[in-house]
C-alpha cells in the first residue's frame, strides 16, 4: 500500500487539557487516487492531512509513505493551502520556482518549467505580474502550478477552494480534475463540501466530530468524467448526506 | 496632479512660517542682533555658501549621518532577524534593552568622549545608538508575527537556513521594518545636531555653538533652516525609496 494510516491519533494540549483532533484513523489509499476528506469543522480532516503531509505528526499510531514513517514535510508531497500561501513579494513567476531553487535547478530549467505549469493553469499572461494583482481564484492556480513545478508524487489540498466564490469554485475543480487525470498524481483533498467530494473523489473518507473519527469510506462509482447535474451524479451525493443522517425521514409516524 | 498639488501645499506652508517670523520680528523689540529678521537670514546663508564653509559643515554632518545611520540600521535589523528567531534567547537580552532604550543617547556623551576623544566618532555612535533601538525591537516583533503559512510552505518546498531568512523572513518583514527605520531616520537626525554640539569641531551642530559663541543670531537662524531642510529633504528621499522598494515588493498598490 502507498500510504497506509494505522490507528493514528492526534491530541493537543488546549489551556493545559488534552484535546483529542482525531483517533482510531486507519486507512490505506493507492498510488494515484484522489481521496476527499469530508466532514463537519472540528472532526479533524485539516488536523489528519497535516499528519499524512508531515506538518504535525500524530501522537500514537502510525503514518507510513511508502513504507516511511512521515516525521516532517518533503518537497515529494507538496501541500496546497486554502489561503495560497504564495510570497507577495514574488512575481507569479518567481513563485512557481520557489521550490526549483531550493532543488538547485539550473535557472533557465527552471524558466522552462515554470513556464510551462504557468501556461498548464491558464496564467501566461500574469508572468510577471504580484500576487496582490491577482482574483483569489488566479491566486490558488499559481499555488498548483507552484505545486506540480516540483513534480511531487502527492499533492495534498486543505480546503483549496474554500475562500472561492461557487462559479470560480466549479471552474477550479473542473481544472484540478482534469489536471490530476494528466498528471496521474496522488491527491489527498479535505474539503467540507459534499458535492465537491463527489465531483472529484475517487474515494470519499466521511469524517465525524467528537472526537474525530473516520464514520466510514466511500468509493465513488462514478467515471472519470462527471456531471454535476446528472442523475447518477445525485444518487451519490444522496449516499453522502444519508451518511451524514441528513436526509429527513419520509414517512413520519403518528401516535395518537 | 497629485505631486503639482501636494508641491503648493509645501510652498504655501513654508510662506506662512516665514510670515509668521516675519510677523513676530515686526511686532516684537528685540534687537536685530538676538532676533534676526528673515532677510538678516538669508543674508547669513547667503554668505556662508558664498565662502564655502557651510558646505564643509554639510559634509562633515552628513558623512557621520551616513555612516552612524547606515551601519545601526543594517546592525539593528540583522540582529533582530535572529533574535526574532530566537524568541528564547530574546526573552533574556529584551530587559536590557528595555532598560536602555528610555536612556537618551546625550547621556553617554561624557563616557563617549573620555574613550574616544573629540572628532567623528561620538556624534557617529550617538546616532548609531537613537536609531538602533527602535528598528531593532520593531524587527523582532515583525520576525515574531509572521505569517506561520511562510514556514510552512518554506519548510514544504525544501528552504533551509540560511536562505529561508533572506529569501522568506527578511522580505515577508520587510514592509513592519521599513516603517521604522523611516521613523528612526528621523530621530538619528534630531540626535545628530545634538550629538555635534559638543563632541565635533565641524558640522551643523557645531555651528550652532560656534554662531552662539561668536553671537552671530544670524548664522544661528541660517543653520537651524538648513538643519530643517536637510531633514526634509532625508525624509522625503527615504520615503521616496521606501515607496518604490514596497512597490517591488507587490504590495501597497
Amino acid at each position: 500500500m502507498y500510504i497506509e494510516i494505522e490507528n493514528a491519533r492526534k491530541t493537543f494540549l488546549q489551556n493545559g487539557r488534552e484535546f483529542t483532533a482525531f483517533t482510531d484513523v486507519s486507512l490505506s489509499i493507492e498510488k494515484g487516487e484522489f481521496i476527499c476528506l469530508l466532514g463537519p469543522s472540528g472532526c479533524g480532516k485539516s488536523t489528519l492531512l497535516n499528519a499524512i503531509a508531515g506538518f504535525s505528526p500524530v501522537t500514537s499510531g502510525s503514518v507510513k509513505i511508502e513504507g516511511k514513517e512521515v516525521k516532517e514535510p518533503s518537497i515529494k508531497n507538496v501541500t496546497i493551502f486554502q489561503n495560497y500561501g504564495l510570497l507577495p513579494w514574488r512575481t507569479v513567476q518567481k513563485n512557481v520556482e520557489l521550490g526549483l531553487e531550493s532543488q538547485k535547478v539550473p535557472k533557465e530549467e527552471r524558466r522552462k518549467i515554470s513556464d510551462k505549469y504557468i501556461e498548464m493553469v491558464g496564467l501566461s499572461d500574469f508572468k510577471k505580474s504580484h500576487p496582490r494583482q491577482l482574483s483569489g481564484g488566479m491566486q490558488q492556480r499559481v499555488s498548483i502550478a507552484r505545486a506540480l513545478a516540483v513534480s511531487p508524487d502527492i499533492i495534498f489540498m486543505d480546503e483549496p477552494f474554500g475562500a472561492l466564490d461557487a462559479i470560480t469554485r466549479m471552474k477550479l475543480q473542473d481544472d484540478i480534475l482534469s489536471i490530476s487525470r494528466r498528471e496521474k498524481k496522488t491527491i489527498i483533498l479535505v474539503t467540507h463540501d459534499i458535492e465537491e467530494a463527489v465531483f472529484l473523489a475517487d474515494r470519499i473518507v466521511i469524517m465525524t466530530a467528537n472526537p474525530g473519527k473516520i464514520k466510514s469510506v466511500l468509493t465513488v462509482p462514478l467515471k472519470s468524467h462527471r456531471e454535476r447535474t446528472a442523475s447518477d451524479f445525485l444518487q451519490v451525493r444522496d449516499k453522502v448526506f444519508e451518511l451524514f443522517n441528513m436526509k429527513h425521514e419520509e414517512h413520519i409516524e403518528y401516535m395518537i | 496632479m497629485k505631486k503639482i498639488l501636494s508641491i503648493k501645499n509645501i510652498i504655501i506652508s513654508l510662506l506662512l512660517l516665514l510670515g509668521v517670523w516675519q510677523l513676530i520680528y515686526v511686532l516684537t523689540d528685540f534687537s536685530s542682533a538676538l532676533f534676526p529678521s528673515p532677510l538678516q537670514a538669508f543674508n547669513a546663508m547667503a554668505e556662508m555658501i558664498s565662502n564655502g564653509i557651510l558646505l564643509t559643515h554639510i559634509g562633515a554632518s552628513m558623512y557621520r549621518f551616513a555612516v552612524g545611520y547606515v551601519s545601526s540600521v543594517i546592525i539593528a535589523v540583522l540582529l533582530g532577524l535572529f533574535l526574532g528567531r530566537l524568541p528564547k534567547v530574546f526573552q533574556y537580552i529584551n530587559p536590557a534593552v528595555q532598560l536602555l532604550r528610555p536612556i537618551s543617547p546625550m547621556a553617554w556623551m561624557p563616557f563617549i568622549v573620555l574613550w574616544f576623544g573629540i572628532g567623528d566618532i561620538p556624534a557617529i555612535i550617538i546616532i548609531f545608538i537613537s536609531a538602533f533601538f527602535p528598528v531593532l525591537l520593531s524587527t523582532v516583533s515583525a520576525v515574531n508575527g509572521i505569517d506561520p503559512i511562510y514556514m510552512k510552505v518554506s519548510k514544504n518546498f525544501g528552504i533551509k537556513q540560511p536562505q529561508i531568512m533572506w529569501k522568506v523572513i527578511f522580505p515577508a518583514v520587510f514592509p513592519q521594518i521599513a516603517n521604522s527605520i523611516h521613523l528612526a531616520l528621523g530621530t538619528a537626525w534630531v540626535f545628530l545636531v545634538a550629538g555635534e554640539m559638543t563632541g565635533t569641531q565641524s558640522g551643523l551642530g557645531y555651528l550652532v555653538i560656534d554662531a552662539r559663541n561668536n553671537l552671530r543670531a544670524d548664522i544661528l537662524f541660517a543653520d537651524i533652516i538648513v538643519i530643517g531642510l536637510i531633514g526634509l529633504i532625508l525624509d522625503s528621499l527615504l520615503k521616496t525609496a521606501e515607496k518604490q522598494i514596497l512597490k517591488a515588493w507587490g504590495g501597497a498598490d
